[in-house]
């Protein structure tokens, strides 16, 4: 499990990487969702994939008997979602500006028309 | 699609997952759920109102400002934490009470529920703003989607 | 005295809780300027009873929502953090005063003053947090507020420039919250106290070198580095002046300190390794920064290459890694802080002179503005460190600490600098104050070009910082010392935060 997830990570990454090349802002944004969602696949893998309870003391016990998962990656992977989910969200605002702005989504033509401005 | 279908459905929806979004909010302090899933289903309810019947019916039915809302949502959150420190605790350290009911032998209140009530609105409000910002300038066309 | 709890959480609650009121006031300039200044007077106020405090009683912490250091999030000042909320503020304060004298209205009522909030927030919030988990989420809420900051209102010609600077923030953040991932996975914790710990007793130092590489690419493109500066200049010069200050000011610094923070707490098992590297990276960043600078005739992109350069030498003081280096780059980056804004801010208030912020279309301005001369040359020679201002003995306190490692190239790399630094200024003082003005420039007299009021105040405010901190160099230099002190020997920081373990 732990070597398939690895794979996919790297397949994430890749597909991340290559959709940054591109000359596309739609791609770029593409891109950066498969980044952010490769490095929080490899938050979870990294740190151990367990099967176990929340970790929440049962009603009337004093300490956790049963064997509990860590809480914190879990913690972690779901804030870094909310802040990837938002700042992509902003990017995504001004990729759809760009796009009304020079009708075409690609990089190129942003870079040409700021040389005609200047 | 009928747009009959699409108006009566997003209608009569709008209620039961704001309804829905209500109950996550509230149940999520130690089962699946809370202000930011919560949120996220009202800025869905809101969203399918944008489809249905066009970006301003959607900003109308919102009422507030959606940065407002965040902005609201934010100053909930962090004003949770101050009772906290006016007691010489920490910031955001969870003070509980129990508000007597006739019919039980009390309900547990405490700061984090009023915390995940600035979160529901934060998120709410945030959401919202990208969605109607993104769909701004295409006024023209929201509307012919559902008609 | 209030309790440090209280005191470590104010700057954050203050910024985050006055930009959602403000956003909360009618859509009008004067609520929110006003609250605006007031927060960040308060701020200030915060910072300094902060640095008051820990040199007093030595180093704060304290446990956020009342979970025990590991688990929970901790919050510690010790004096590095300390002066820089104190600086973050004094920037903060100043920038808004130069917003209200320079912005139009519409943008003044706008959700302008609530980013700014925002963003100082976030500084304050890296600045103060000791758990490299919440250092990235402070790092996202400041990069956040900035990305609107630059777009908001973008013209055509800024979109790229946005666009470019935020994807790769982004790529920056994956790096990092992989380096953090891979850290806790490592480790099994990400306070920095308590990693300062257990990461020695590990047995796996090249494992966590490699983690610790990850950490320098995130921090190093925050920061502006070679190789990854180029973001910097492709976007600096794009917004109104006050923005561009905020920027240069905090953002840049932000990444300088995580990398001095986790470099001297977490990653010392391979010192030799990190320090050489630190050291090659700091001196190219030192080079192209500069020599990129030569080429522009654009007040404001040259002055971005500086950034850069002046992050060389951050970046190698660090990678000195003695306790006088340390105390040197502490001094420079306060010096630099203050130089850089001040020139940004002048030519800020020259564009309002000239309209232009081309060298070329420039001249004159000695005669026709004599006191914003006099403000440029300053700062100007303080950044190049031409005594007595600041910049001269914070530059010599890093290049004392080369020679006294016997890093000569560094030493020799850091002079040439210097002198190639003087001749940029030098050359943005004889194309837009001494020359003649440009025969052929479209002349408009019934246009009045004055300044404005209050555009000067802040600049006059940054400046005399400036020979403050050359003339009283001593104070500094002490306090920059005993900071260092307490970045070299991690005991009573670590002490200051486990303090309820064994």
């Amino acid at each position: 499990m732990e070597l398939f997830l690895a794979l996919t990570v790297g397949a994430l990454f890749a597909a991340g990487l290559y959709c940054l090349m591109l000359h596309s802002v739609v791609r770029l944004a593409l891109g950066l969702v498969l980044l952010g969602s490769a490095s929080n696949l490899l938050l979870f893998t990294v740190n151990g994939l367990q099967r176990g309870f929340a970790p929440l003391v049962p009603e009337g016990q004093e300490a956790l008997t049963r064997p509990f998962a860590d809480p914190l990656p879990q913690a972690f992977i779901l804030t870094a979602i909310v802040i990837n989910f938002g700042l992509l969200a902003l990017l995504l605002v001004l990729v759809h500006r760009a796009a009304q702005e020079t009708g075409t989504d690609d990089t190129r033509a942003l870079r040409t028309e700021l040389k005609d401005s200047q | 699609m009928n747009p009959v279908v699409m108006h009566t459905v997003a209608r009569m929806m709008a209620p039961v997952l704001l309804l829905v979004s209500l109950v996550l909010a509230v149940r999520g302090h130690d089962i699946p759920g809370g202000g930011f899933v919560g949120g996220l289903l009202a800025a869905a309810a809101f969203a399918l109102q944008m489809v249905a019947f066009g970006r301003s019916a959607a900003r109308r039915q919102l009422r507030v400002h959606p940065t407002r809302l965040a902005a609201a949502g934010l100053l909930v959150a962090l004003l949770s934490g101050v009772p906290a420190m006016l007691e010489g605790r920490s910031f955001l350290s969870s003070l509980w009470g129990q508000v007597p009911l006739p019919w039980s032998d009390g309900l547990k209140v405490g700061t984090p529920q009023l915390f995940d009530v600035g979160v529901y609105l934060a998120v709410l409000g945030t959401a919202m703003s990208f969605i109607l910002g993104m769909s701004r300038g295409e006024e023209t066309t929201a509307p012919e989607l559902g008609r | 005295m209030m309790p440090s709890s209280a005191l470590l959480s104010l700057p954050m609650i203050l910024c985050l809780g006055a930009a959602a009121a403000g956003q909360l006031t009618p859509s009008r300039a004067w609520p929110r300027r006003w609250l605006a200044l007031m927060t960040m007077v308060s701020v200030t106020a915060v910072g300094a009873l902060l640095l008051v405090t820990v040199r007093r009683n030595g180093i704060q912490a304290a446990q956020m929502g009342g979970w025990a250091a590991p688990f929970g999030i901790t919050l510690v000042a010790d004096l590095l953090s300390a002066l820089m909320v104190l600086v973050t503020g004094l920037m903060g304060l100043t920038v808004v005063s130069f917003s209200a004298a320079t912005l139009p209205a519409s943008r003044e009522a706008g959700a302008y003053y609530p980013l700014v909030l925002v963003l100082v927030g976030g500084v304050c919030g890296a600045f103060l947090t000791g758990d490299l988990f919440n250092l990235f989420v402070w790092i996202e809420v400041m990069l956040g507020a900035s990305f609107v900051l630059l777009a908001l209102e973008a013209r055509q010609e800024q979109l790229e420039a946005s666009i470019k600077y935020m994807s790769l923030s982004l790529i920056g953040s994956v790096v990092l919250l992989c380096a953090v991932g891979l850290l806790y996975g490592v480790a099994g914790t990400l306070n920095l106290a308590d990693l300062s710990v257990t990461v020695p007793g590990l047995g796996t130092p090249r494992l966590m070198t490699a983690v610790s590489m990850f950490f320098l690419v995130a921090f190093a493109l925050k920061a502006g580095a070679f190789p990854l500066f180029f973001w910097l200049p492709a976007s600096y010069h794009t917004p109104p002046a006050a923005v561009t200050t905020l920027f240069s000011a905090l953002l840049t610094k932000v990444g300088v300190y995580a990398l001095a923070r986790v470099f001297t707490l977490v990653f010392t098992q391979d010192a030799r390794f990190t320090s050489t590297l630190l050291l090659v990276m700091g001196g190219l960043t030192m080079v192209t920064g500069v020599l990129g600078a030569v080429a522009q005739y654009d007040v404001r992109r040259l002055l971005s290459f500086h950034i850069i350069s002046q992050i060389g030498y951050l970046i190698a003081a660090l990678g000195l890694m003695t306790r006088g280096a340390l105390a040197a780059l502490i001094a420079f980056l306060i010096h630099y802080i203050f130089a850089k804004s001040a020139l940004f801010l002048v030519s800020g208030a020259t564009a309002r002179v000239t309209r232009t912020y081309d060298l070329h279309q420039m001249g004159n301005l000695y005669r026709t503005q004599p006191l914003l001369a006099a403000l440029f040359f300053i700062p100007a020679l303080s950044l190049a460190g031409v005594p007595p201002f600041s910049g001269f003995f914070a530059k010599l306190a890093i290049i004392q600490a080369a020679l006294r490692t016997q890093h000569w190239v560094i030493a020799g790399t850091a002079v040439v600098v210097g002198l190639l630094t003087l001749f940029s200024m030098m050359k943005i003082w004889r194309e837009a104050f001494w020359k003649a003005p440009p025969e052929n420039q479209p002349q408009e007299p019934n246009r009045p070009l004055s300044l404005g009021d209050g555009v000067l105040g802040p600049c006059i405010a940054m400046t005399t910082f400036m020979v403050v901190l050359g003339v009283g160099a001593e104070p500094l230099l002490e306090l920059a010392d005993a900071a260092a002190g307490q970045l070299i020997d991690p005991t009573e920081y670590v002490r200051a935060v486990l303090r309820e373990r064994p």
